[in-house]
């Protein structure tokens, strides 16, 4: 028996797809986010809203959380560690956590090198904006990517950017001679061998989700028109008028995101949804997106 | 050519529409009860049971996939579909389709981090099989009529009961369709069979 092969955590992504995984802080979200048919749930001490409003420094959840939400739920139990942070991933790894986000929503621990995701066995899931970095990861041993947005802004235009960079790099580089491939390995800072590898099957080899500024069942049912494998949902679920409704409108409307008289009926009545931040209104320095490298 | 369909309300669907194409048959994204009728056979696909259960009550999947079943027509779960096929489930009262003769339990070889790839002898299908096993359950007890075709570690992960199939692991995520032909050979048997009574 081999345990943590790459087959078994790639795998274990794609057994998430299709569906929606969402930010939980407690033992009680966790079992609403269950009943409302979420495929995992990702333990927070705070959402990315409340982190980016509290500001300082954001870092592990604390453990006692993580593994309230994991005796609450049978589904999967996702948590985050800072980029870099060695030891805050080995202890939510040794937690028996399913999968981990080395994640930008949080303070970085290291502002120059990730972690080396091959060496865990339990699957990381890592954000990125293009293909360069895409793929950054995956050499660096990521099992799942998600595009990173603007978390906890409750706008979509960022994830929009950043899904559609990535595949259409993956596109351009598709249909690249082979002896052009290392040029644009160059261009992007990307591994030879992963861009190899996403030409020779004409996709990315882990699924990527969509992820930061989901706040409507529309912008769901979006993400997954635009290529998404499935949805993150953080602040916006939590943060609505009704919880239950919001997270079981917004798992319909990824499941059948082209059936739009759904969608409507799902968009009806769901109370106030996130009030949203224009981006241009966050300081550079503020945006989570810029972290990791 | 025999049709058969994935449900596709969440998790690995593309995978098996491809081991299907694969082995020659043709295949069916299943979003809405209405396509059931037109199917010589279907895979319940691995994802996340507790979701899938969730859909399935949505939009009312229950009575047509139980009526699907009992129609004569060949099923095939993996992992969370076997979940979904069970009679009983270890720890809850009611099972889900309650179809196949057996007694499953969720998780039963523990977290993510504990799941693993080995190689299984399958009988029917052949040795040096090499199975991905993913937050796997496994088929506690076999209840009479069921064929056992695999074991791992002393616990049963495939078996066969009349029409019913099921595995514990997940076929579509390598590249050996034996199986899936297997599962078409039995929904070609069946279909002959229905259209002569």
């Amino acid at each position: 028996m081999n345990i943590g092969t790459d087959r078994v955590k790639r795998g274990m992504a794609e057994m998430q797809k299709g569906g929606v995984i969402m930010d939980v802080v407690n033992a009680e979200q966790a079992k609403i986010a269950e009943e409302a048919g979420a495929v995992a749930v990702m333990a927070l001490e705070r959402v990315p809203s409340d982190i980016r409003a509290a500001g300082g420094v954001a870092r592990m959840a604390d453990p006692r959380i993580v593994e309230e939400v994991m005796n609450a739920v049978t589904i999967p139990v996702m948590a985050k560690a800072r980029i870099g942070h060695i030891v805050e991933a080995r202890v939510l790894e040794a937690m028996g956590v399913d999968y981990l986000d080395e994640s930008e929503v949080l303070t970085p621990a290291d502002e120059e090198y990730h972690l080396l995701k091959s060496e865990y066995t339990v699957p990381f899931v890592c954000g990125c904006r293009d293909l360069g970095e895409a793929a950054r990861r995956i050499g660096e041993g990521a099992s799942m990517l998600r595009t990173k947005g603007e978390p906890g802004t409750g706008n979509i235009v960022e994830a929009v950017r950043h899904m559609r960079k990535v595949n259409a790099q993956v596109r351009k580089l598709v249909h690249m001679n082979d002896d052009e491939i290392m040029t644009e390995a160059k261009l992007l800072g990307a591994p030879f061998e992963v861009l190899l590898q996403i030409k020779k099957e004409g996709k990315l080899p882990v699924v990527n989700f969509a992820a930061g500024g989901i706040a409507t069942p529309a912008d769901a049912a979006l993400m997954m028109e635009l290529g998404a494998d499935g949805v993150f949902v953080g602040s916006g679920i939590f943060k609505s008028d009704n919880p239950a409704k919001f997270a079981r409108a917004i798992v319909e409307a990824t499941t059948h995101y082209q059936d739009y008289k759904l969608i409507a009926e799902l968009s009806k009545e769901l109370g106030e949804p996130m009030k949203g931040i224009e981006i241009s209104k966050i300081a550079p320095e503020q945006r989570m997106q810029e972290r990791g490298w | 050519m025999v049709k058969i369909g994935v449900l596709g309300l969440q998790g690995a669907v593309r995978e098996h529409v491809r081991s299907i194409e694969e082995n020659g048959a043709e295949a069916v994204v299943v979003k809405w009860p209405e396509q059931l009728d037109e199917l010589d056979g279907l895979i319940l696909p691995g994802g996340e049971s507790t979701t899938m259960r969730r859909l399935i009550d949505r939009y009312g999947f229950m009575e047509p996939l139980r009526s699907f079943g009992e129609s004569g027509r060949p099923m095939f779960g993996t992992c969370a579909g076997l979940i979904l096929l069970a009679s009983d489930i270890v720890g809850y009262n009611q099972p889900h389709l309650g179809l196949m003769n057996i007694t499953v339990e969720r998780n039963s070889f523990g977290r993510q981090k504990e799941s693993f790839e080995a190689e299984l002898f399958i009988k029917d299908i052949g040795d040096d099989y090499n199975a991905v096993f993913i937050r796997a359950p496994h088929i506690v007890s076999a209840g009479g009529g069921t064929e056992v075709l695999a074991e791992c570690d002393g616990r049963i992960v495939a078996a066969r009961d009349r029409h019913y199939l099921g595995c514990s692991f997940h076929p579509e995520l390598t590249n050996d369709h034996r199986i899936a032909d297997y599962f078409i050979g039995m929904a070609k048997e069946a279909k002959a069979a229905l259209a002569i009574s």
